[in-house]
């Protein structure tokens, strides 16, 4: 089963996925084995980050300052992403 | 309808039907396209070039055996330039520990290793090659080694149908982060395999119940992504997510396909990546063209809540049950010819005992 996302934890898109910006179409999406995932801004905020080197605490930090957002708020949205993300072995931690 | 089909996402090139393997369940057609003919490396170079522009962001190298190109890892190179979503697509014959980093090292993004069973003796008896299944456990691991995502593809028939769960355990035990289980689906070798691929009703429930299961059982672990059996469905499948909607083929000689059995729908004429552009076949191929939007339906599927979801299932196989390309697929309850099923499943059942027809490329001619 995925283990769950530590603080300390450093999430990272694993080889075989990564975020791409589409000129054809204009948008940021995620590709990944036999899938493309549209991403929003704050998604797309979120896996930018997600190098392996930021933890969870970093990127949430890090994100509340750029959206001028409550931690809170930002660590419910970023959990919720990056365990579907882990769920489907799209990601790393 | 010009100008109105969305950018396609994904393109399968199928860079050549040669194959070390005989699978009987293959999809590729009958009628094999030799290796005079293929298209040349600059050829190649320039249909994914025309497909980035395009639109596409991901490709799909298959075959026939991919690695049976020796410009195949000029191919990655030029596909990861242009930022495509570079997938191979192999058995694993051919693969060795110096293409696999060169195959890194060119920017492949992710690799689809097929496997045959979960025993070595069936596997390599399903593969018509003998240590077809020990050669795979080796590729497994120099492709996971180079670092690379590892999906396995693995196919249900008759003769591995009790082996459905052991063959995701061994995706696990591969490495795999990802699995493709599907039940054989009728085209291409397949047709006349038929007899000997078809599991009874019961076994295919099985498997298809253990697979679930095993699905749920291994979440975080490996992700299954199952593919259930055709002909035992009420509701048919939005077969390529709709004709000329996301993604299209190109054989090895060139020709574009909406699908990659679309060449057994007769009336049909399909244009060559020699003579057009990508866009122009795209956009403008009246073979495209024949089965977007919901204007060729019939009235069952027009007027269908479902039309936009699974925009009236295959054509193929429409033509292949109902003898009409345009016809509700049978698969769907609603398709006058769904019963055709039931009799195709009896009768197959009586000819359970015949020798598999191989695979096979077509000899290589002299010239
Ligand atoms: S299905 Fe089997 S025979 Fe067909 S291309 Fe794949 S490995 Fe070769
Ligand atoms: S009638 Fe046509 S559109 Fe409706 S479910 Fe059946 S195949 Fe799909």
């Amino acid at each position: 089963m995925t283990q769950t996302l530590q603080a300390t934890s450093r999430p990272k898109l694993p080889r075989g996925v990564r975020l791409k910006h589409d000129e054809v179409r204009g948008e940021w999406l995620l590709l990944a084995p036999e899938r493309v995932i549209k991403t929003n801004g704050v998604a797309k905020a979120v896996l930018e980050r997600c190098s392996g080197t930021l933890t969870l605490q970093d990127i949430i930090a890090d994100l509340a300052q750029n959206f001028d957002a409550p931690e809170a708020r930002i660590e419910a949205d970023v959990r919720a992403l990056l365990m579907a993300l882990a769920e489907k072995r799209l990601l790393d931690f | 309808m010009k100008m109105t089909a969305p950018a396609p996402v994904g393109l399968l090139a199928e860079l050549t039907h040669r194959c070390p393997l005989g699978c009987p369940y293959c999809s590729n057609p009958l009628a094999l396209e030799g290796r005079d003919g293929e298209l040349t490396t600059d050829e190649w170079k320039r249909v994914f070039s025309e497909a980035a522009a395009l639109g596409v962001l991901q490709v799909h190298l298959s075959g026939g055996e991919p690695l049976s190109r020796r410009d195949l890892t000029e191919i990655v190179s030029h596909c990861a330039s242009l930022g495509l979503y570079t997938n191979l697509i192999t058995s694993g014959i051919g693969m060795n520990g110096k293409l696999a980093k060169a195959l890194a090292y060119a920017g492949l993004d992710h690799v689809q290793l097929s496997i045959q069973d979960a025993d070595a003796a069936s596997a390599d008896k399903i593969a018509g090659y003998a240590g077809a299944f020990a050669k795979k456990r080796e590729v497994a691991a120099l492709i996971t080694a180079e670092g690379f995502p590892l999906t396995v593809n693995a196919v249900i028939h008759r003769a591995n149908a009790t082996r459905a769960g052991a063959m995701l355990d061994m995706a696990v035990a591969l490495g795999a982060r990802r699995v493709e289980i599907a039940h054989v689906q009728y085209y291409g070798w397949a047709v006349p395999n038929r007899g000997q691929l078809m599991p009874s009703r019961a076994a295919a429930e099985a498997a298809v119940a253990e697979v679930e299961r095993k699905k749920h059982e291994l979440a975080g672990t490996i992700v299954v992504d199952h593919v259930v059996p055709d002909y035992h469905a009420r509701l048919p499948k939005a077969c390529m997510s709709g004709w000329g909607r996301r993604t299209l083929n190109i054989t090895p000689q060139g020709k574009a396909l909406p699908c990659h059995a679309a060449e057994t729908i007769e009336h049909l004429t399909f244009w060559n990546v020699r003579d057009k552009s990508l866009a122009d076949i795209w956009f403008e191929s009246p073979a495209f063209n024949a089965y977007r939007g919901t204007a060729w339906m019939n009235e069952t599927c027009r007027t269908c809540e479902r039309r936009d979801i699974d925009h009236g299932g295959c054509r193929c196989q429409a033509l292949a049950l109902a003898g009409d390309a345009a016809a509700t697929d049978p698969v769907c309850h609603k398709s006058p010819h769904h019963a055709r099923l039931a009799e195709i499943l009896a009768s197959d059942m009586e000819t359970a005992s015949a020798p598999y027809h191989y695979r096979r490329v077509p000899a290589r001619s002299l010239a």
